[in-house]
């Protein structure tokens, strides 16, 4: 409690907490149960409960690259991969087809499960408290943050804060030639913290996204559409669950025709998105049907599926037809589609566009640089997509908790997780659109794999405190199969007569002479499950996710060697540390662009440095001499 | 883009370039000594920290390149601070190029102009006032202009690696939507267009390095033509080069009896003279013949030396030759100006204009050299300092782009064995960066680098 004495009188002083998470979506959720199971008393806002770790675009968790930060959330011991085992309608391992590296898991959830059980775990959490409230102010004494202010004239104190507002704030939806103030989903819009944020001296800029209408599943002809299964083995997000049963509910695919472009074409200009209306930045890697139109007029068609939106509701979502186009638009060319000829539209498509933070004003910890004890994640970024989200919102509950404790803070390199490609691109390259993840934004992506997330990050997640004891006991069993795995693998031989007829069986060659199950194992046609049929002294304990492992190493082994050596220099100039309170401007041998961009970014090293736009190699080796020339300069002083 | 700043193997030559008594390839990192052992047939026993051995180095075919005294220097009392090691070869052009390149094929990096003094400086090696000076130097450069590596090359280069990357980007973009976007409704990737694309890179690349003037005339000499009507002075000129060179190569593989070729040795730049029998013959014969054989041999020099009577004047005969010139690949030598002048050099000029004029009495030995320094300017394209020479400067491109070339070889050799795509990605994605390196656009600008350039390439 820290208000000045004039003020005291127009706040409910209602209690301190550590950390106050601004926000309940998937960063928020993600921030506040890191926060609170490292220990820290810890409060999440939301303008409305009904919006806790809420899915207002599609009904489906993962993907090419959001797979892979979804298992790495799950390694450090945040929720996201767990939630998602638990309200899945259908499993997919993408990309089976190409390597290891790139396989990512996708599961379609049901909306209201994976709320209500994400809800629930927060209701129960020790440490942390959840409120519906809207926080209008923030109260900053200074250059730190002591408190927030609400809706209601309540005030808390803390001693930090992870803002995680989403879409919601300064929200505004555009529908049309109509457009209003609001959150997401029809909730209430968060206005006046805008403001306040504003007044405390941050710059915020304007992003915008969009989302497809709802539909009822009894209004869709099924037989005009290509049904999409699950797969029939179920792979499970989360370390913690071997393996998970359920009937899974299929998507379905169509496409859309030359009529359905037409009628859009013939109502551009009603489109708010080129009537001018919107000024936010959209994502080109998801573009609304009528930029898919407009940007690529020669294509016939546009695939879309049709996706459950849960098993308690007859809505189903249309994924790829996103639009701002009006209503009655919306419904003439949903109507042209093969088998939406006669869908019922519950929830039209709209654009909403929402104010956020320029990512270069965060610090690597996601801690904003200009009021100490703030950190921010999720949309507010500048980021797109739950994955993004839950990820950043993980990280800054982390180091909201350190920083609460006056620990140094976790950061994840870019050789270290997708977490660090997402944190580092965003605070370190130029964002124009919000971000998302992809496999290709990953430098050493056969290192950072989705199957060994684990192997990666859960001694990290364990040494900060946040990683469980069961989890940490699970991992540490894990690794030891999966070693000893290899071992005995390579120790194992088998000659001709024992493997020529499985060999034959599995269209690979027969064998000349003994050879390991190594050896056969790096044989693209076999796995690890086949072999097992020649393996008889296979101990039963390797669970899928050690298989998984197993297998890739073995299989990639060169491969995954090489680019460890890649990774071992790539470290040597991260940890070329730079200091961060060093005024650039006053290093005349470094050009005028480099210089307001290296004050702007404050790097943490040469090797971040290196990867700021308009920081040439020159500048780097001015760098590298102006600090080796004060560090000896120091050391004569000595 | 990083591989700049950290400590890789480097190697370059580090004694002037020309021909001279020894020349000294030095490498430096922690690689030196392995990328030793591969070339040097000496085991690493006999090697003594600091002391000069005797052996010598011996290309993959196991044919010996040079006779050579190799010394290991190693960490960190060294000139950088990192493993050293310095092969003594025998001088001259060729042997010193051909085990800079057998050590570059082993792994190290052309080092960047003056970047073994960046690296003495950053390991410790160089004291602070140095550093100052360094520092200074940068200071004064830092604004100005800085796409030096895009200055060096020629624009029609800079636009074939353009052209190069942007093939390269297209089968990036199909690489990357295809692992990316699996769901999407996209032309599915094949190993069969990937390893279309990829040849089709390869074999631009490979046109590239063919056509690199350097590294054409390192690997088979500068093509000079020496021409002219009969009983200028060619098979004297001719004669004279012969007698005042020493010959490197007698027998140039692939050519017939009829038109023999010699190699020279100019002052370290290999120069092969085309039809040096063709020379002598057209003395003998009608003037038809002399035409017509002028013709043949300037079609395939790099360089041609039109020989002139300064007695006899500009007669049909060489107004005919002079029609097959180019002005700007052209020496003339305006012969026997012992005798009566009977044309000027302003006349010969307003036959072809810009082309070089050299006058001389090959029979009283009078000029000759002046000829020999008219073809090393040629090679240095004007470059003459011998820290800065054109030749070293192309020869980094030749190694990013047969390093490219590499890579996208491996990419090859990958989808021929159907790997997975991401994997295959890496290494095109690699051949991407090095080209980028070529023109500049992933190594913008590297002022340090130039500043440390006025220090002798290979210190």
């Amino acid at each position: 409690m820290s208000l000045e004495e004039s003020e005291k009188n127009k706040y409910n002083y209602l209690g301190d907490y550590d950390v106050i998470v601004i926000g309940a979506g998937h960063a928020g959720c993600e921030a506040a149960l890191a926060s609170a199971r490292m220990g820290h008393k810890t409060m999440m806002f939301s303008i409305n409960l009904e919006a806790v770790a809420m899915m207002p675009c599609n009904p489906a968790v993962g993907g090419t690259g959001k797979g892979h930060l979804v298992r790495e959330i799950d390694a450090l011991g945040g929720e996201m991969g767990i939630n998602t085992d638990k309200a899945f309608l259908q499993m997919k391992m993408l990309n089976t087809s190409k390597g290891p590296a790139v396989h990512s898991l996708r599961a379609q959830a049901d909306k209201w499960q994976y709320h209500i059980e994400m809800k629930r775990t927060i209701e129960r959490q020790e440490n942390l408290d959840m409120k519906q409230q809207e926080v209008v102010d923030i109260d900053v004494k200074d250059g730190k943050i002591c408190g927030v202010m609400t809706r209601t004239h309540a005030y808390y104190g803390c001693k930090a804060i992870v803002i995680a507002t989403g879409t919601f704030l300064r929200g505004k939806i555009f529908i049309g030639d109509s457009n209003f103030q609001s959150g997401p989903n029809g909730l209430a819009p968060s206005v006046l913290f805008a403001d306040s944020l504003k007044a405390h001296g941050m710059k915020l800029r304007r992003f915008k996204t969009g989302t497809p209408a709802r539909a009822l599943k009894d209004t869709f002809n099924y037989d005009e559409m290509i049904e999409q299964d699950g797969d029939e083995k179920i792979v499970p997000f989360s370390f913690m669950d071997d393996s998970l049963v359920k009937d899974q509910i299929p998507c379905w695919l169509t496409y859309t025709n030359e009529e359905t472009h037409k009628i859009i074409r013939d109502n551009f200009q009603r489109s708010a998105l080129f009537g001018g209306e919107i000024e936010g930045v959209g994502p080109r890697y998801c573009p609304s049907i009528e930029d898919k139109v407009k940007r690529f007029p020669d294509r016939k068609r546009h695939q879309l599926f049709v996706e459950p939106e849960g098993v308690h509701t007859d809505e189903m979502y249309i994924q790829g037809m996103s639009t701002s186009l009006p209503e009655d638009v919306q419904r003439d060319f949903y109507h042209t589609i093969k088998g939406l000829e006669n869908i019922y539209i519950t929830r039209p498509a709209y654009a909403i566009e929402y104010d956020c933070i320029n990512p270069h004003d965060l610090k690597l910890n996601l801690e904003y640089k200009y009021i100490d004890g703030i950190f921010c994640a999720g949309q507010f970024n500048g980021s797109s997509g739950y994955e993004e989200a839950a990820a950043q919102g993980l990280m800054a509950g982390i180091n909201a908790a350190l920083y609460v404790s006056g620990k140094d803070p976790f950061i994840l390199d870019r050789s270290e997780a997708y977490i660090g490609v997402l944190i580092d691109d965003l605070v370190t390259k130029e964002n124009s659109e919000p971000y998302r993840i992809m496999t290709s934004r990953a430098e050493y992506r056969l290192v950072l794999r989705q199957d060994n997330a684990d192997t990666r990050l859960t001694q990290k997640g364990y040494d900060i405190g946040l990683v469980s004891e069961e989890r940490y006991q699970k991992y540490l069993k894990k690794k030891a199969v999966v070693e000893r795995e290899l071992k005995r693998l390579n120790e194992v031989t088998v000659g001709p007569k024992d493997a020529d007829e499985f060999l034959e069986a599995h269209g690979s060659s027969k064998l000349q002479h003994r050879v390991s199950l190594m050896e056969l194992l790096k044989r693209p046609e076999l796995t690890y499950s086949d072999l097992a049929e020649i393996d008889p002294e296979r101990p039963n304990d390797v669970t899928f996710h050690a298989m998984e492992e197993i297998e890739v190493r073995v299989k990639y082994e060169g491969y995954i060697t090489k680019q460890m050596s890649r990774v071992a220099r790539f470290k040597k100039l991260e940890n070329k540390k730079l200091p961060q309170d060093f005024d650039y401007s006053s290093l005349d041998g470094l050009r005028i662009e480099a210089r307001q961009k290296l004050d702007q970014i404050k790097p943490m090293s040469i090797g971040q440095a290196s990867r700021i736009a308009g920081v040439s190699p020159a500048d780097i080796n001015v760098l590298l001499i102006y600090f080796e020339k004060v560090r000896r300069e120091k050391k004569n002083e000595r | 883009m990083d591989y700049k700043f950290t400590e890789d193997t480097i190697a370059a030559i580090a004694t002037p370039f020309g021909e001279g008594g020894i020349g000294i390839i030095r490498i430096s990192g922690e690689e030196s000594e392995r990328i030793l052992y591969e070339i040097f047939k000496r085991k690493p026993e006999v090697m003594e920290d600091r002391k000069m051995t005797y052996g010598h180095i011996v290309g993959d075919d196991g044919r010996k390149i040079d006779e050579v005294l190799a010394v290991v220097m190693r960490a960190p009392r060294t000139y950088t601070g990192e493993d050293v090691v310095e092969i003594d070869c025998h001088g001259g052009i060729v042997p010193l190029q051909k085990t800079l390149e057998l050590v570059l094929s082993k792994g190290a990096r052309l080092a960047e102009k003056g970047e073994f003094t960046k690296r003495a400086f950053l390991n410790g090696r160089i004291d602070l006032s140095q550093a100052e000076a360094v520092m200074d130097l940068v200071k004064a450069k830092a604004d100005k202009t800085y796409d030096v590596a895009l200055d060096q090359l020629e624009g029609a280069v800079s636009r074939r690696i353009r052209d190069i990357r942007s093939d390269i980007m297209d089968i990036l973009v199909d690489l990357t939507v295809n692992i990316d976007y699996p769901d999407e409704d996209i032309e599915i990737e094949t190993y069969s267009k990937l390893d279309t694309g990829l040849s089709n890179v390869k074999e631009k690349i490979s046109k590239l390095i063919e056509s690199s003037q350097t590294g054409k005339i390192i690997s088979e000499g500068l093509k000079v033509a020496i021409v002219g009507k009969p009983n200028v002075g060619k098979s004297s000129l001719l004669n004279s080069l012969l007698k005042e060179t020493r010959a490197i190569v007698t027998d140039v593989p692939g050519t017939t009896r009829d038109t023999i070729e010699e190699t020279l040795n100019v002052k370290g730049i290999p120069v092969v003279l085309i039809d040096t029998a063709g020379i002598r013959e057209t003395e003998d014969r009608v003037e038809s013949i002399g035409i017509e054989k002028s013709k043949e041999s300037l079609n395939k020099a790099d360089l041609a030396i039109f020989v002139m009577d300064a007695n006899s004047g500009v007669d049909d005969i060489d107004r005919g030759i002079i029609e097959y010139l180019d002005p700007k690949k052209t020496i003339v030598v305006l012969n026997k100006m012992d005798l009566d002048v009977r044309v000027s050099s302003k006349e010969i000029s307003a036959l072809l204009p810009s082309a070089e004029i050299i006058e001389t009495s090959i029979k009283n030995d009078e000029g000759v050299d002046l000829i020999e320094n008219a073809i090393v300017s040629r090679v240095y394209k004007g470059e003459a300092k011998q820290e800065d020479s054109a030749i070293i400067t192309n020869a980094r491109h030749k190694n990013l782009l047969e390093k490219a070339g590499a890579s996208i070889d491996d990419a090859m050799e990958l989808s021929g064995r159907e790997e997975p795509f991401e994997i295959i990605e890496i290494e095109v994605n690699d051949a991407y960066e090095t080209l980028g390196e070529i023109i500049g656009e992933t190594v913008q600008d590297d002022i340090l680098n130039e500043v440390f350039s006025r220090f002798c390439l290979g210190k």
